[in-house]
C-alpha cells in the first residue's frame, strides 16, 4: 500500500451526503490534483462520524483536525493552507475542538467524551467500500478464530456469556436465540437473516452501520451461520436506503472475491452465501415473522408464534434472525471475549446502545453510549442541550412502539428493563427530544396515525382498535373530547396490548399510554378547557387582536381569505372566531404584532 | 385500489422486452415477485394493471397475488409520478420540527393532495417515512435534491427553480 503523509476523511453518510459531502469530496480530489499533491495526500470517503448536525464533516489526519459544515468553496483554502503549508484552517474547525490557542482532540469534545464505540467502531474511520481497510482493523479475524479454533457450541456459549441482547427493540438474549436455532436439525437447509428494515421514524443507526462498516455485519452473519449450521443468509434492507444497499452489495462482492463468503471459507469446509433482499416500504416487515413472509415474496403479514422462526421460519426452515446493530457487536465479542463485553453496561443490559439523537437538540446525530447512561447525560452533555434556550419537555424512545419520558425521569439509567418500567422501551434506538413547543397529545396522535397507516390489517385489534383510538384522539385535539373519552382511550389501549397478533400491534398503544401517564394534564386541558397548552392543535387556537396595539390599518382584514376580520379604519379591528379558519395569514401581515394566538 | 387511473398506459415494446428479460432472470428463484416488481417499477416508473398483467403471465403468478403485494407495500405505486417527485419527510425528527407545515404549504401551492400528480405531469407530492437525514430536519426532497432545515417561506423559491 502506498504511504500518504496526510489523509482526508470525508463523511459519506446519508446526513452529510444530503448536505453536499459528495461535492466537497470531488472538490478535494480536484484541488489536490491541481496542487500536485495526489501522491502525498489521500482522500477517503467514510461512513457516518455521528455529528450529522454539522455536516458535511471532514477530518484531516495525522492532525485529526475536525472541519465542520465544509462547503465546496472552502476546500481550496483547506488544501492550500492545511495540506500544502501545514496551517490548520481555524475558521472551519468545529468550534468545540478549538480551545484558546490549542486544538483539542475529538475524544475530549463533549459529544464524544461519554461515548463508547463498539458497534460504530469503524464508522467514520475506514473506507466502507474497501475490504482491505476492514481487514487492516482486525476485520474477519473473528471469523477466522471461530472457524479454526472454536466449536459451534463454544461460539454460542461465548455469546450467551456476553449478555448481548437483541438491539432491534425486543431485547431477547442473543445467545439463547442462537442456541434455539442451533438445536433445530438442518434437514433441508437453514437460514441466517439480518433485519435491516429500520422503519422507526427518526432512527438511523442500522443504516449508519451498513453505510460505514458493512463488512462487520457480513462477518457476524458468517459467524452466526457457523454457530447454527446454516449455509445461506439474507439481509432484508429498506429500499429507502440506497447508499447502504450499494455499499452492502460492494462489500458482499468483495468478500466473495476474497473467499470470505462462498465455499470452503478459510479452507475449513465451511460454506456460507449471502443475498440482499429489498424491502418495499412496509413498517410491519420489521417484525420478524412479517419480514420472512416478505422475503418469500408475499404480502408482509406476521403470523402467530409458535412455531418460532428458530423452528419454522423462512421458507418453512429453521431461521435465525438478528438486527444489524446486534450483529455489529459480534466480531468484537469474539475477539475481546465475553468478559470484556459484559463488563460494560448494567447488570441486565450489557454493552452499549446506539441512539439516533434527533428533534429539538443541538447535536443531532448518532451516539453510542454504555447501557446505564442517563437521559440527562445524553441530552445535556452529549446532545449539547436544547436550541433557543427552550425547556426540555420529553424524550421519545422506541418510535411508534415506545413512549415519552418526562423531565422528571431524566436521571433514570437507560437500559432495557428500566425503560419498560417507565412505560417506554429501548426500541431500535430512535431518541427524539421534544421541548415546550410540542404538544404531547399531538405527538401521541402522530404515532397513532403512523400505526393506523402501517397496520397490515391481519388482526382485528390492530386494524380496527388503533383506528378507533385515533378517532378519539382526533376528537380531543379538535376540542370535542370528553373525560369519558380518556377512560375509553385507556381501556382500548390495554385491550389492544393484550390481544394484537404481533409485537407491533401489541406495542402500538404505548405512545398514548405513556403520554396519558405523564402528561394527563395536557389531555385534560384539551378536553375540559378546550385549550392546547403548547399551541399546536389548530382547532383549539384563537386568534385575537390586541386592541392596545392595533392601529386600525386594515392590512389584516385585506389579507384574511375568509373575511373574518372587520372594523373601522384607525380604530381597533376584531376577528370573528366563528369565521376564522386559523390560517395565521393576518399574524404574518400585521406590522404592529397586534395579533396573538391564545 | 380506490383511485382511478388518471393517465393512459403508454408502455412500449422495448419496455416489455426489458421486463420479460428481468422476469426470466428471476424465474425459479425463491421469493422472486418483490425483486421483479422493484425492477418493473424502475422500467415503467409505476405499476399499472397492464404491467401487472405482463408479470402475471410470464412469472406464472396469479393476478390476485401480484395485486395483493403491489397494494401492500408503499414503495409500489399504481399511479404515475411527476417529472419532479417531491418527498416530504414525515419522520418524527422532521415532524417535531414542522415538516407537517411544509407539506400543507406544498399541497396548497400545487393544488394536489399527497400521492397525486399535477395535471401537467410536472410535480407529484408524497409524504415519506424517515429518510434518515434527521440532522437536517425538516427535510424535503425533489428527485435527488435534498433541501434541509427548511421554513415554510422558502417553499416558493424552491418550487420556482423547477418551473
Amino acid at each position: 500500500m502506498e504511504f500518504a503523509r496526510s489523509t482526508v476523511l470525508v463523511c459519506g453518510g446519508t446526513g452529510c451526503t444530503s448536505s453536499g459531502s459528495q461535492k466537497v469530496m470531488k472538490e478535494f480530489e480536484a484541488q489536490i490534483i491541481a496542487k500536485g499533491l495526489e501522491k502525498e495526500v489521500k482522500v477517503i470517503q467514510t461512513g457516518c462520524f455521528g455529528l450529522c448536525a454539522l455536516g458535511p464533516v471532514v477530518i484531516v489526519y495525522p492532525e485529526g483536525s475536525f472541519y465542520s459544515m465544509v462547503k465546496p468553496e472552502d476546500v481550496e483554502e483547506i488544501v492550500s493552507e492545511h495540506l500544502l503549508k501545514g496551517r490548520i484552517v481555524k475558521r472551519l474547525l468545529y468550534e468545540e475542538t478549538v480551545e484558546e490557542s490549542a486544538v483539542k482532540s475529538l475524544n475530549e469534545v463533549d459529544f464524544y467524551k461519554k461515548q463508547q464505540r463498539i458497534a460504530l467502531r469503524n464508522c467514520g474511520v475506514i473506507n466502507p467500500e474497501n475490504i482491505e481497510e476492514y481487514i487492516a482493523v482486525d476485520g474477519y479475524r473473528a471469523l477466522g478464530k471461530v472457524l479454526t479454533e472454536m466449536k459451534p457450541e463454544d461460539v454460542i456459549e461465548e455469546i450467551k456469556k456476553s449478555g448481548l441482547r437483541g438491539r432491534g427493540g425486543g431485547g431477547f438474549p442473543t445467545g439463547v436465540k442462537w442456541m434455539l436455532a442451533a438445536n433445530s436439525p438442518n434437514v433441508e437447509g437453514k437460514f441466517v437473516c439480518c433485519n435491516a428494515d429500520e422503519g422507526d421514524p427518526g432512527a438511523f443507526m442500522d443504516r449508519s452501520v451498513l453505510e460505514g462498516d458493512p463488512h462487520a455485519v457480513i462477518e457476524a452473519m458468517a459467524i452466526a451461520a457457523y454457530a447454527i449450521n446454516a449455509e445461506q443468509g439474507y439481509i432484508y434492507i429498506r429500499a429507502e436506503y440506497p447508499i447502504a444497499v450499494e455499499r452492502l452489495q460492494i462489500a458482499i462482492d468483495q468478500a466473495k472475491e476474497y473467499g470470505l463468503l462462498g465455499e470452503n471459507i478459510f479452507d475449513t469446509g465451511f460454506n456460507f452465501d449471502l443475498e440482499i433482499r429489498l424491502g418495499a416500504g412496509a413498517f410491519v416487515c420489521g417484525e420478524e415473522t412479517a419480514l420472512m413472509t416478505s422475503i418469500e415474496g408475499k404480502r408482509g403479514e406476521p403470523r402467530p408464534r409458535p412455531p418460532f422462526p428458530a423452528v419454522k421460519g423462512l421458507f418453512g426452515k429453521p431461521t435465525l434472525l438478528n438486527n444489524v446493530e446486534t450483529y455489529a457487536n459480534i466480531p468484537q465479542i469474539i475477539l475481546n471475549g465475553a468478559d470484556w463485553f459484559s463488563s460494560i453496561g448494567t447488570e441486565k443490559s450489557k454493552g452499549t446502545k446506539v441512539f439516533a439523537l434527533g428533534g429539538k437538540i443541538n447535536n443531532t446525530g448518532l451516539v453510542e453510549i454504555p447501557m446505564g447512561t442517563t437521559l440527562r447525560e445524553i441530552v445535556e452533555e452529549i446532545g449539547g442541550g436544547i436550541p433557543g434556550g427552550k425547556k426540555f419537555k420529553a424524550a421519545q424512545t422506541g418510535g411508534p412502539s415506545g413512549g415519552c419520558i418526562p423531565a422528571s425521569l431524566m436521571d433514570v439509567p437507560i437500559d432495557y428493563d428500566s425503560l419498560i418500567q417507565i412505560g417506554s422501551m429501548m426500541g431500535s434506538g430512535g431518541l427524539i427530544v421534544m421541548d415546550e413547543d410540542n404538544c404531547m397529545v399531538d405527538i401521541a396522535k402522530f404515532f397513532l396515525e403512523f400505526t393506523v397507516d402501517e397496520s397490515c390489517g391481519k388482526c382485528t385489534p390492530c386494524r380496527i382498535g388503533t383506528k378507533r383510538m385515533l378517532e378519539i384522539l382526533t376528537r380531543i385535539t379538535k376540542g370535542k373530547g370528553t373525560m369519558e373519552d380518556l377512560d375509553k382511550l385507556e381501556a382500548l389501549a390495554y385491550d389492544i396490548k393484550e390481544s394484537a397478533l404481533c409485537g407491533l400491534g401489541q406495542t402500538a398503544p404505548n405512545p398514548v399510554l405513556s403520554t396519558l401517564r405523564y402528561f394527563k394534564d395536557e389531555y385534560i386541558a384539551h378536553v375540559v378547557d378546550k385549550r392546547c397548552p403548547a399551541g399546536v392543535c389548530k382547532d383549539l387556537l384563537n386568534y385575537v387582536i390586541v386592541a392596545d396595539k392595533c392601529k386600525g390599518c386594515s392590512l389584516c382584514a385585506k389579507q384574511c381569505p375568509v373575511g373574518a376580520i372587520s372594523g373601522e379604519v384607525k380604530s381597533p379591528f376584531s376577528i370573528d372566531p366563528a369565521k376564522c379558519i386559523k390560517c395565521g395569514a393576518c399574524v404574518e401581515k400585521c406590522p404592529f404584532k397586534a395579533i396573538t394566538v391564545q | 385500489m380506490n383511485e382511478k387511473q388518471t393517465v393512459a398506459f403508454s408502455g412500449t415494446k422495448e419496455q416489455e422486452a426489458q421486463l420479460i428479460e428481468v422476469i426470466n432472470r428471476y424465474k425459479g428463484t425463491d421469493g422472486a415477485l418483490i425483486p421483479v416488481l422493484h425492477e418493473a417499477q424502475e422500467i415503467y416508473g409505476y405499476l399499472p394493471i397492464e404491467v401487472q398483467t405482463i408479470i402475471a403471465k410470464n412469472l406464472e403468478v396469479t393476478m390476485a397475488e401480484i395485486y395483493g403485494v403491489v397494494t401492500f407495500y408503499t414503495q409500489f405505486t399504481t399511479q404515475p409520478k411527476g417529472q419532479y417527485k417531491i418527498g416530504v419527510c414525515l419522520g418524527t425528527a422532521c415532524y417535531v420540527k414542522g415538516s407537517g407545515d411544509l407539506l400543507d404549504k406544498l399541497k396548497e401551492k400545487l393544488g394536489i393532495a399527497e400521492g397525486e400528480c399535477t395535471a401537467d405531469g410536472k410535480f407529484s407530492i408524497d409524504a415519506t417515512r424517515c429518510i434518515g437525514a434527521c440532522g437536517l430536519a425538516p427535510v424535503i426532497t425533489i428527485n435527488d435534491d435534498v433541501y434541509g432545515k427548511l421554513t415554510v417561506d422558502e417553499i416558493d423559491g424552491i418550487l420556482a427553480k423547477y418551473n
